[in-house]
């Protein structure tokens, strides 16, 4: 199954799927060094590492209507239990995927802490759930993100 | 790395990464490595004869709207641009004292000396984007040498030889030497003889011997010659202790460790190929110049909100910045350069098709820091002019001043240009945290006066500005195919352009051929109307 439980052999190949996907800003365009950290496994520690880059420490997010960073904090669309999932692994809009940067506990990490930490939802995501979700495929939900 | 995952083929990696990261994964490692191919341009576009009184409206102030603003009042248009900015230039920006970088979340004021700047986005220019180069010309823009390769600059990796930096020099010259041993070996023990033929096979030995620098058994040990790359133990001098002592190579698993093949990637890329190019004073002479022919037909603080069309023309809604206020901008036809982040948050009358494209289009992130030394320790202790120092921490690299070189007083350094996790990770700091990691991080290179000698720093995260939201366009190759030709093709009396709508992403050369793309189909619609 599609990276869900991990034989050493594939191990291997996964870090390097993963180095190439670190690569994602383009390989031919201008940039710097390509860092190489290991991103923490604990929910809050991951928020804080990725996702305050954009979404800002207190989750609230930020700029104006019609060029923002949607808030996470207080979110209804986050009710629904898979679409956080969606967006994290297929990316949306200006938002890159981190199916690639993130590995699938450390995005199921991430989102029950979005989800539970800065919302009130209680149902978890699992791995599985992530699993299911990359097998269905579906579309990007649309949004206005002006909430 | 286990041996029997290592693909051979691209193909086979893919499909590797396919079946063990799952579809996501292989989208992802899949992304355009775009095409290094000279650039396009064949001179300007020298438009002329537009219909009198035809009017285009530029959405946007950065390098790809002023050169359409530029070009389409040569031929006769009249154009208005609205941008959302005090400013003009776009990602095309430099910092100097004085100046105040205004974040989503933050706010700093730049505290370097007269005369000292980091350009926080673009910095330089390959000698074949030549449409860059060539407007560079046409309008005064006053180019000197930017220094790109430095093999006397340092590479690191925590895991590499325990943590201590390295001259790129020594490293690739035993990377060099270890491959050459083993290719060696492997000819003479007669492993490729069936790949190769007796000629040939004598001739790579001879290769391998030379090229790597081996002794005459085949073998890569420190010698005289070797010093001749590598440098030395001791240097060549004069008089009674005249001669030289060469020092000792490192190992291959320690030269495998330090992965020095992907800077010498790096560094063989077409894009990342000397000479090399920089505006003399900033990267932000070049918007400025275009400023110089254009300015007055920028309407600044001007955030447009929706934008709209139907068979006589096209209206631009927008809120003022400074007093809030609405209003509408009416024309016959729009070039709209703003960047897919914003856009796809925009109201706009195009295609659903279009709309797709514009939404599927995600930016990658980085962040620089300027970090201003009271002195250049790096040439006086180093002999670092010019060129980088990489490492896998947060901040990528260290980068230094190619121009300035032994001047004395303050000279300011690029402490971190990160992509990865590193560029996310410092985004999220506080800018006082951002430039004490940098001063941190930078300090493994330079360990005695990194910190003692700082004397002011400025980082510029590019997903914490309001007007991009992101640093560039990324694109895949299922993304070209889905959406690319949706994304450019003129709809109705609106065209796209800039860096997100070209081959050449994250280039101003991109932004340049796309704008000039954009408005030669502009101007034959409109001829033919
Ligand atoms: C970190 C970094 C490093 C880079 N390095 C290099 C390099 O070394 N060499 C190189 O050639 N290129 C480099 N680039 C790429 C280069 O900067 C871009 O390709 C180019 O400047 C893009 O020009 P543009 O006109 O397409 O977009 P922009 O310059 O982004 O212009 C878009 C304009 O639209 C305005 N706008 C946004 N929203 C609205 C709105 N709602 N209403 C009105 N106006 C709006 C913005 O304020 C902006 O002025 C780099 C970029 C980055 C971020």
């Amino acid at each position: 199954m599609p990276g869900y439980r991990l034989t050493s052999l594939f191990a291997g190949a996964l870090a390097l799927a993963a180095a190439i996907a670190f690569a994602a800003p383009g390989r031919a365009q201008d940039r710097g060094g390509a860092s190489d950290i290991a991103v923490a496994d604990e929910g809050r520690e991951i928020y804080e590492q990725i996702c305050q880059s954009c979404h800002m420490a207190d989750a609230r997010g930020g700029g104006v209507p019609g060029a923002m960073f949607p808030a996470l904090a207080g979110n209804p669309r986050l009710a629904d239990h898979d679409y956080a999932s969606i967006v994290v692994l297929k990316g949306r809009g200006g938002m890159p995927w981190f199916s690639g940067m993130l590995t699938r506990p450390q995005i199921a990490a991430v989102i029950n802490y979005v989800r539970g930490h800065f919302n009130a939802y209680p149902d978890a995501v699992t791995e599985a759930d992530l699993d299911r979700i990359t097998t269905a495929n579906p579309p990007v939900p649309d949004c206005n993100c002006g909430h | 790395m286990t041996e029997p995952v290592l693909p051979t083929t691209r193909r086979d990696l893919l499909s590797l990464i396919g079946k063990v990261g799952g579809g996501a994964a292989l989208y992802q490692a899949m992304t355009v490595m775009g095409h290094a191919a000279e650039s396009q341009f064949t001179g300007p576009p020298g438009l002329s004869g537009a219909k009198p009184g035809a009017s285009v409206l530029v959405l946007g102030a950065g390098l790809a709207g002023m050169l359409a603003a530029y070009e389409l009042t040569r031929a006769g248009y009249k154009v208005q641009i609205l941008e959302t900015q005090g400013r003009a230039g776009g990602r095309n920006m430099t910092l100097r004292g004085g100046d105040v970088v205004t974040e989503l979340g933050s706010v700093q004021k730049v505290g370097f000396a007269k005369g000292n700047y980091i350009n926080p986005g673009p910095w330089r220019i390959p000698h074949h984007h030549r449409t860059v180069l060539h407007y560079c010309k046409e309008l005064g823009v006053e180019l000197e040498p930017y220094i790109q390769n430095n093999t006397n600059a340092f590479v690191h990796r925590k895991a590499a030889f325990g943590g201590k930096p390295q001259r790129y020099r020594d490293v690739v010259t035993d990377w060099k030497g270890h491959v050459s041993e083993l290719l060696g070996k492997a000819l003479n023990a007669g492993a490729l003889d069936q790949a190769v033929t007796k000629e040939d096979k004598a001739k790579l030995l001879e290769a391998m011997r030379s090229w790597g620098v081996l002794d005459k058994n085949m073998a890569y040990v420190k010698s005289e010659k070797l010093g001749e790359q590598r440098g030395w133990e001791r240097a060549p001098g004069g008089g009674v202790n005249g001669a030289p002592i060469p020092n000792d190579p490192f190992s291959l698993s320690d030269t495998l460790d330090s992965k020095i093949w992907e800077t010498l990637g790096f560094f063989a890329e077409y894009v990342m190929q000397p000479a090399m190019f920089q505006p003399k004073g900033g990267m932000d002479h070049i918007g400025k110049a275009f400023q110089a022919r254009v300015g007055k037909l920028i309407r600044f603080g001007t955030r447009v909100t929706k934008i709209a069309q139907d068979e006589r023309g096209v209206t631009a809604s927008w809120t003022d910045a400074k007093t809030g206020a609405a209003g509408e901008t009416r024309a016959d036809w729009m070039v709209c350069t703003i960047p897919a982040t914003v856009l796809g948050q925009i109201d706009i009358q195009v295609s659903e098709a279009k709309k797709a494209a514009i939404k599927a289009l995600p930016y990658g992130n980085s962040v620089k820091i300027g970090l201003e030394m009271k002195r250049r320790f790096w040439e006086t202790e180093d002999a670092i002019y010019g060129g980088s120092s990489f490492t896998d921490q947060a901040i990528g690299l260290v980068s230094y001043p190619g121009h300035g070189a032994f001047s004395d007083g303050p000279a300011v350094l690029l402490g971190a240009y990160p992509f990865g996790v590193g560029a996310y990770i410092l985004a999220g700091m506080t800018p006082e945290k951002r430039i004490q990691a940098a001063l941190e991080q930078g300090s493994v290179f330079h360990p005695k006066h990194y910190k003692s000698e700082f004397r002011s720093g400025v980082s510029l995260a590019w997903s914490r500005m309001p007007w991009i939201l992101g640093c560039c366009a990324t694109w895949t190759e299922e993304s070209r195919e889905a959406h690319y030709q949706d994304l450019v093709a003129m709809d109705g009396r609106i065209v796209l352009a800039g860096e997100h709508c070209s081959y050449y992403g994250c280039w101003q050369e991109g932004a340049l051929l796309s704008s000039l793309d954009a408005i030669t189909r502009l101007h034959q619609r409109a001829s033919a109307a």
